[in-house]
């Protein structure tokens, strides 16, 4: 089959490579009819992710047809049409009956390596390093889910694949990221970064109560999609002081509480600021450049609470633990625990509250990944999401 | 997943908390030396028979007592007191080299030649007592001559008495311990057959020495085994209904002593690192019905270490 390969920092490229077979009697094969890249995918790409190989397949949000299953997967059949969250988990462990399905406990074959950098080890991940299981992705024609009677979700009607695709990953992760905000009446919610997972923070603090939902970003054409889609106030921080801007918006309290959806390839307004974090990283000295977390814990009101949904992978600098300590701040951070959130968010597209498919700009085929990931990258073409069908 | 190395906690421990008598004899030594050294460096040149000069003071103070001092508050302080006992070893070379340019200097004056000597003859003495001091101090697991211990520990969401039937049944460990080959089990001793380091294969025979059902199991190598080994698996119910710990104490030789230990850990061989893995398969086992795998690691969890032995993250060929 066709599948988008990892060769190196800025290098991806369609390969043939074997089918997939199953290898647990809980598996399903599922034959890919869309699939997405992510912005975590770019971080990938930039190689700011230990243990990439080269030739891992890329991709995690995927959905399409399940062809064969294992003979301990009861709950899918051949023929069932399902969207694969992006963690994978087991179901039976502590932590996943605790719903916390980003953290099973068992799904991940290289947690060894994974403990030696984070302490404990994550969910393994589909196409998402070997310190996250090294499990091939989705940007493939075809793809083993494990513990396939615990993930996907099976979609019965005729909802069109672009608008259930996202439940794999961005639908769900911006909601968590709105969710931990505890939003009650009157909150003003900011969200840092305006791509396609802070586009659904935005729209599921609508949905959760918010009074006010800020975004801030730097290109206009992100800021003008959560704006005319959502309803959100936009601030440009290349041309807007953003603290000046969020006293001014929150009668000086700041947010109520502040969503970072931008993780550790933030930019910042002020070259010598960004220079400082940029040099850091590349000697090593930190590996994530943490502009976003700063200024959402700065700004962030007494006693309020930041939501970390951008993707973190090691040490960061400079990190205001004064500001978090002293103003109480609750800090709340991970990987979404999407199989939790699939059947409310099922209902809510199929209610007709959102149709997440507004974040698509590019719809390609699949051969075309590699263009895909240059065009996502460089935010040419006004890209915010990039499709692709097999 | 916790890993306690028994080896590691002790080389932790300071020389005096370990009883290793010498090593804090050195120790002191070092203290009270650098200290005449630093405090009366004239006295200390009169005894060993140099000039009294400014020169040698310098020397006394400096290159001598400031180095013991520090030697002697590393033994203590450090974690690891070896490097230090190793440092001393370097510093008697210094000594040596000093007093051998002492003794050339003043070859025709019998008086300070013969304290020269003595001097030199202490500090062969000493470097003596400071290599076998260090020594004892090499490799971080080393507990006495070749054997070390390791212990590991897991939660897995099932009852005592699952978790001690399933380890019961000795002939199916290696499902879950890889560098097992087989285990057969006959009127009560078991016959083992294992992977050892670098594609080397280990036999030998066990007994079971403790069994309490649903509480723990403890096995050592019967005498005249080649290979000696001991291990003891605990369950202990895991409080508010998380199941149960396992917890798992093995004492086993290692083989071609520390290098072959070194090497063995460098390719993720070493037991300790064994056992962590095992534990991770006996809890997906035990969990999930089987050994988890993904195509980078199709065999299902191995302690990869940097990647080796990864297969790229694609489909198996």
């Amino acid at each position: 089959m066709r599948a988008n390969c990892w060769l190196g920092r800025g290098e991806v490229e369609i390969q043939e490579v074997p089918d997939p077979k199953i290898l647990n009697s809980r598996d399903a094969i599922v034959r890919i009819s869309k699939t997405a890249i992510c912005g975590s995918d770019l971080h990938l790409f930039n190689g700011f992710v230990p243990t990439m190989m080269k030739g891992d397949v890329l991709g995690h949000e995927f959905m399409g047809e399940v062809v064969e299953v294992g003979h301990d997967v009861e709950t899918l059949r051949i023929g069932d049409r399902v969207v694969v969250p992006f963690p994978i988990a087991c179901g039976r462990c502590n932590t996943c009956l605790a719903g916390d399905f980003s953290l099973c406990e068992n799904s991940n074959p290289n947690a060894a390596l994974a403990e030696k950098i984070l302490g404990h080890a994550p969910a393994g991940i589909f196409g998402y390093s070997h310190m996250l299981g090294g499990f091939p992705g989705g940007q493939a024609e075809y793809a083993r889910v494990p513990f396939a009677d615990v993930g996907p979700i099976k979609i019965e009607d005729d909802l069109p694949d672009e608008r259930v695709l996202f439940l794999s990953d961005i639908l769900p992760t911006g909601y968590m990221g709105a969710e931990f905000c505890d939003i009650t009446p009157g909150d003003v919610i900011a969200v840092w970064g305006a791509g396609p997972v802070g586009q659904f923070a935005v729209a599921s603090a609508f949905l959760l109560g918010a009074e006010r939902v800020i975004v801030i970003d730097r290109f206009p054409y992100r800021l003008e999609m959560a704006r005319d889609n959502s309803g959100a106030q936009t601030l440009n921080y290349e041309e807007t002081d953003v603290r000046e801007a969020l006293l001014e918006l929150t009668g000086g309290r700041g947010p109520d509480a502040c969503i970072d959806a931008v993780g550790l390839e933030a930019h910042h307004a002020s070259p010598a600021a960004y220079s400082y974090d940029r040099a850091k990283q590349v000697a090593r000295l930190e590996t994530d450049r943490p502009f976003a977390l700063r200024e959402a814990i700065r700004n962030c009101k007494n006693g309020g609470i930041v939501s970390v949904i951008g993707v973190y992978g090691g040490f960061v600098d400079k990190f205001p633990m004064g500001s978090l300590m002293n103003r109480g701040l609750t800090l709340r951070a991970g990987q979404c625990h999407v199989q939790r959130y699939l059947r409310p968010l099922l209902d809510r597209i199929r209610g007709g509250e959102i149709d997440p498919s507004f974040v698509i700009t590019h719809r390609l085929n699949l051969d075309d990944a590699p263009e895909g990931f240059a065009t996502f990258k460089n935010k040419e073409d006004e890209c915010v999401k990039v499709v692709l069908t097999p | 997943m916790r890993i306690l190395d028994d080896g590691q906690t002790r080389a932790n421990e300071g020389p005096a908390a370990r009883g290793d008598r010498l090593g804090t004899a050195l120790g002191w030594f070092s203290v009270g030396l650098g200290t005449a050294e630093i405090a009366t460096p004239g006295a200390i040149t009169r005894i060993v028979g140099v000039d009294n000069s400014a020169t040698n003071r310098l020397i006394s103070r400096t290159l001598c007592g400031a180095r013991e001092l520090a030697a002697g508050i590393g033994i203590f302080g450090d974690e690891r007191p070896g490097r230090w006992l190793w440092g001393r070893v370097g510093g008697d070379a210094i000594d040596l080299s000093l007093l051998t340019a002492g003794v050339y200097r003043h070859r025709h004056e019998p008086t300070r030649l013969a304290r020269l000597l003595f001097a030199t003859g202490s500090v062969i003495g000493v470097t003596v007592l400071d290599v076998i001091a260090a020594r004892r101090h090499v490799g971080p697991r080393h507990v006495s001559g070749h054997t070390a211990r390791a212990r590991a520990t897991t939660t897995v969401r099932r009852t005592p008495e699952d978790l001690y039937r399933r380890w019961h049944d000795f002939d199916a460990l290696p499902t879950f311990m890889y560098h097992l080959d087989s285990v057969h089990t006959t009127n009560g001793t078991s016959h083992w057959k294992a992977k050892g380091p670098a594609g080397t294969k280990i036999e030998w025979d066990a007994e079971i020495v403790d069994d309490r059902p649903d509480e723990l199991i403890a096995w050592r190598s019967v005498k005249g085994s080649k290979v000696h080994n001991a291990g003891t698996v605990r369950f202990l119910p895991a409080p508010g209904d998380r199941g149960t710990e396992v917890h798992v104490d093995l004492q086993y030789d290692i083989p071609g002593g520390t290098p072959g230990y070194a090497v063995a850990k460098l390719f993720g061989e070493e037991p300790s690192q064994q056992i962590t893995d095992d534990l991770r398969r006996f809890k997906q086992l035990m969990e999930t019905g089987e050994v988890v795998r993904s195509e980078g690691s199709p065999t299902g969890a191995r302690n990869a270490v940097h990647l080796l032995g990864q297969h790229p993250a694609q489909p198996l060929g």
